[in-house]
């Protein structure tokens, strides 16, 4: 209990700078920036579209990172990062698949397209949501802990295959339509939006980390109490 | 005791049961023809439509009668708490999985040895000009199937609802050798001598075949320990 609250004192500070930041990025990708010649307006949306997929990527590999640790240190810390990192990555991950569409039909003419890039992150959302719902199945903190742990390693160390096995299964199919926006040459202002998109978004991945860990240890401190509750009633 | 008696034990176990019973590769395989026969409903496709989607239903079938397999893996040591036998003898657990990996991939590929003439009989595709290339496709396929789905088996086998959380977390992780396994046999079943370049494509897939079998079966030989823990 002490522990939360040595965390809270923090709290106020970071949340004020993260929200700083986020209204200083959203000023950045909607005003700052120029609008992009060939695309208009929706271009705009890239800024918050890669932000959150560097967000999901970051947050699966702490989740890979941290599962290693529990299985080594077998200390219920570790597993409750991983659970938080990987919740925070899906809902990242499907901010993504959101963003992702909505760009593509004003500019490719379709929602969605079986390119490399898209079916990989697909993919990847499906193996962590795979994870959460193992979670949900098993009851047992410690048991549910090194369970899905090995699931988060063996899912992290899958993205590589993953990814190059659909970019070689579409090159030898070759695509309609496809325009490569992010790699046309970025005005410096465009670079210097999403950094600060980028950036706002880590630092929120943060702030949403604490909040998800605080939530994982009030459930375990429930999980002992209830416990207890149970073995004095015997 | 030494590395290849201990799994070959495990593995004697599990071949004679199957072969008292033969209710494995029978269901497997009644499975897998099942999966082709409705796939021909749903398709009604002609030659050369067979040559493009044929080694996708192959495989589809494969993977389904394989869950099947894996299931029964684990559930059938679970009864008379056959697993805490096993994990009391003086056995390495990485031993366990490993026996039970060559195990399954055993029974997958005897069901995929028989389905491969039936689906060439009623596709009407030959298979037999590149059957080697084909086997070795299927072999490495297999491999990789059961060196993940062994680990998945065992970490469902401990949840409720074990049947559906088995493909939920196993299929999107065999995605890469689904794709490889699917690319190549369609090369190869086009037929005739390969040019250089499908040699090349082919090439490329084995490859990267073989590094996702031997990736997952050493970190899954490593990570077992932590599964059967009590």
């Amino acid at each position: 209990m002490k522990s939360n609250q040595r965390i809270a004192s923090l709290d106020a500070p970071l949340i004020l700078f993260t929200a700083i930041m986020i209204i200083g990025a959203s000023y950045m990708a909607l005003i700052y920036a120029p609008t992009e010649r060939t695309m208009g307006l929706i271009q705009r949306i890239f800024y918050f579209h890669v932000a959150a997929a560097w967000l999901s990527f970051l947050a699966f590999f702490i989740v890979f990172v941290a599962s290693l640790l529990f299985l080594l240190k077998k200390s219920r810390d570790w597993d409750q990062i991983a659970v938080s990192s990987a919740k925070i990555g899906v809902i990242f991950c499907t901010l993504v698949l959101i963003t992702g569409p909505i760009w593509a039909k004003p500019i490719w003419g379709i929602w969605w397209t079986w390119d490399a890039r898209l079916t990989s992150v697909f993919v990847l959302w499906l193996v962590y949501i795979a994870y959460l719902m193992l979670r949900g199945y098993i009851h047992d903190p410690m048991k549910r802990g090194s369970l899905s742990a090995i699931i988060g390693i063996i899912g992290f160390l899958d993205v590589p295959f993953i990814y190059i096995s659909i970019r070689w299964w579409r090159t030898q199919h070759p695509q309609p339509v496809m325009i490569d926006g992010e790699k046309s040459g970025l005005a410096p202002e465009m670079l210097v939006a999403l950094l600060v998109s980028v950036a706002a978004f880590t630092l929120l991945y943060f702030v949403m980390m604490r909040y998800a860990i605080r939530l994982e240890r009030v459930q375990d401190d429930i999980h002992h109490i209830y416990q207890d509750i149970q073995n004095r009633d015997q | 005791m030494d590395f290849f008696r201990s799994i070959w034990i495990i593995l004697e176990k599990d071949l004679t049961t199957e072969l008292r019973t033969k209710e494995l590769i029978g269901s497997m395989f009644i499975f897998a023809l099942l999966v082709i026969v409705i796939f021909n409903f749903a398709f009604e496709a002609g030659r050369d439509e067979i040559l493009l989607i044929g080694p996708g239903i192959l495989w589809v079938a494969f993977t389904f009668s394989g869950s099947l397999g894996l299931n029964h893996a684990f559930a059938v040591e679970k009864e008379n708490n056959c697993l805490q036998g096993m994990m009391l003898a003086p056995i390495d657990r990485g031993n366990i999985y490993l026996a039970k990996v060559i195990g399954t991939t055993i029974f997958m590929y005897i069901v995929e040895l028989m389905m491969l003439p039936i689906f060439s009989i009623l596709f009407n595709i030959s298979i037999i000009e590149n059957l080697p290339g084909l086997l070795l496709m299927n072999g490495l396929g297999t491999i990789g199937f059961c060196a993940v789905g062994t680990t998945v088996s065992a970490v469902t086998a401990n949840t409720k609802m074990r049947e559906m959380m088995l493909p939920i977390i196993l299929f999107p992780l065999l995605i890469p050798l689904f794709i490889g396994v699917v690319e190549a046999s369609s090369a190869l079943m086009q037929g005739g001598v390969m040019q250089s370049e499908e040699i090349g494509v082919f090439r490329n897939w084995v490859k990267i075949l073989i590094g996702f079998d031997t990736l997952f079966i050493i970190v899954s030989y490593w990570i077992f320990n932590y599964i059967l823990e009590e």
